[in-house]
């Protein structure tokens, strides 16, 4: 039996990415990574700043995203996200920009304890990809 | 009637305004195609944001303690309206169907004698508005500088929005805007967000999903994206509409002129053919009189 599902990356200009051959996604869910196989459970959950790694017959992609809802069911993964970005196009200029901002977001004294748990871990994983 | 110089002028000045027209036409058709194609390109992720919501509301357990944004704060007193039309003229009755939509319902509001607030997206609306409405408009927003509708406008309305229902500025809030349906029609929409309205659903609402962290939290997490997905899918929808309308504005502009410049240049011919034939009258019966 096949031990593949569909993956569905969608942001609100286009659809960003849609594979049929994936063997594992990993997703950095709000309350800590998760891996998602064939026949997981259908579920609803959402995500922090972090990397989505995405295993495929036809090869390993990695994404940056920022936020996002996933949706998993029947075998179909989706993942809507306002900012994602795929690892290999992310150039030194680009990850800067993105550091940068994260940084100053993360400095700002009146922001709420999450606002500021967001931030930080952005900074911390756009800080790893180096 | 008027003289030759005169004629000669006026059709030299239409000839020129159809030119504008034509060039605008061409501009309008070149952009429709790029907006219509990200208006298509931009459905999946509202529909997509739409089923999950939908999922999540038949799976919430106490719908007493629903968040906010989607049960509504229980009371029908404060309308916000938001009105979104283009930064830009010259298409058609783009913006002026809008408005009456609008205004069709501001009245509605107004004789339940409720109150009303308005936000302007976009210049012209507030141009039109300000007259009439100018004390219940609370905000207006434009993006002239931006070129295409971008999720991060869309992004600054919706947190605005939210901003003030979490202040306690109103009660509902409904959008206005027109919706693309080919390049001759435009329906203006009169589309309620908050709260959520969410009657036509219920479909696959036996499926059981597993919810990292709880329904709630989710949801709360969820609504004010939802909002601003909506508003850009409305901003998507708008510029399409506006260059189509644009397009068929002037592709009439320019049939229009054409015909002017045709019936001008048969009234010129006519006064000049009948300029010569006086003088050459004049010439054969002062000849005659010899």
């Amino acid at each position: 039996m096949s031990e593949e599902f569909k993956i569905e990356i969608v942001n609100p200009e286009k659809s960003f990415l849609v594979k049929e051959d994936v063997l594992e996604v990993v997703v950095p869910a709000f309350e800590g990574e998760m891996g998602i196989l064939k026949d997981h459970i259908s579920i609803i959950s959402f995500l922090k700043p972090g990397i989505i790694k995405v295993f495929s017959k036809s090869g390993d992609e990695n994404y940056y995203v920022e936020d996002g809802i996933i949706e998993f069911k029947n075998n179909n993964l989706s993942i809507l996200t306002s900012t994602i970005f795929s690892v290999v196009d992310l150039d030194k200029s680009k990850q800067g920009d993105l550091l940068k901002k994260a940084e100053l977001e993360a400095s700002k004294a009146e922001i709420s304890d999450q606002a500021k748990y967001l931030a930080d871990q952005k900074v911390e994983v756009l800080r790893s990809i180096n | 009637m008027a003289s030759l110089d005169d004629l000669k002028k006026r059709i030299a000045s239409v000839k020129s305004t159809q030119k504008i027209t034509k060039a605008m036409k061409m501009v309008a058709a070149a952009k429709l195609r790029r907006a219509q194609e990200s208006a298509e390109r931009g459905r999946p992720y509202s529909e997509k944001m739409n089923n999950i919501i939908l999922n999540l509301s038949n799976g919430i357990s106490d719908k007493e303690n629903a968040p906010k944004l989607l049960s509504g704060t229980g009371e029908n007193k404060v309308h916000l309206c938001v009105v979104m039309t283009s930064d830009r003229g010259l298409c058609g009755g783009f913006n002026s169907n809008i408005i009456k939509k609008a205004k069709s319902y501001f009245s509605k509001i107004l004789n339940e004698g409720k109150q009303l607030k308005i936000i302007t997206v976009g210049s012209k609306g507030n141009d039109q508005l300000k007259r009439v409405y100018g004390d219940k408009i609370i905000e207006n927003i434009s993006f002239k500088e931006s070129k295409n509708a971008n999720y991060f406008d869309a992004d600054k309305v919706g947190r605005i929005i939210i901003e003030k229902f979490e202040a306690g500025a109103f009660d509902i809030c409904t959008i206005f805007y027109n919706q693309f349906k080919n390049v001759i029609t435009q329906l203006p929409q009169a589309q309620q967000i908050i709260p959520l309205n969410n009657e036509k659903g219920q479909n696959d609402s036996d499926e059981s999903y597993e919810f990292e962290p709880d329904e709630d939290e989710i949801l709360s997490n969820l609504l004010p994206k939802n909002i601003s997905t909506q508003i850009f899918k409305a901003m998507l929808e708008n510029s399409a509409s506006e260059q189509g309308s644009r397009m068929s504005a002037m592709d009439n502009a320019t049939r229009n002129a054409g015909e002017m410049v045709d019936k001008l240049t048969i009234e010129y011919n006519r006064s000049r053919q009948a300029a010569i034939t006086k003088e050459l009258i004049e010439i054969i019966s002062g000849a005659e009189s010899l």
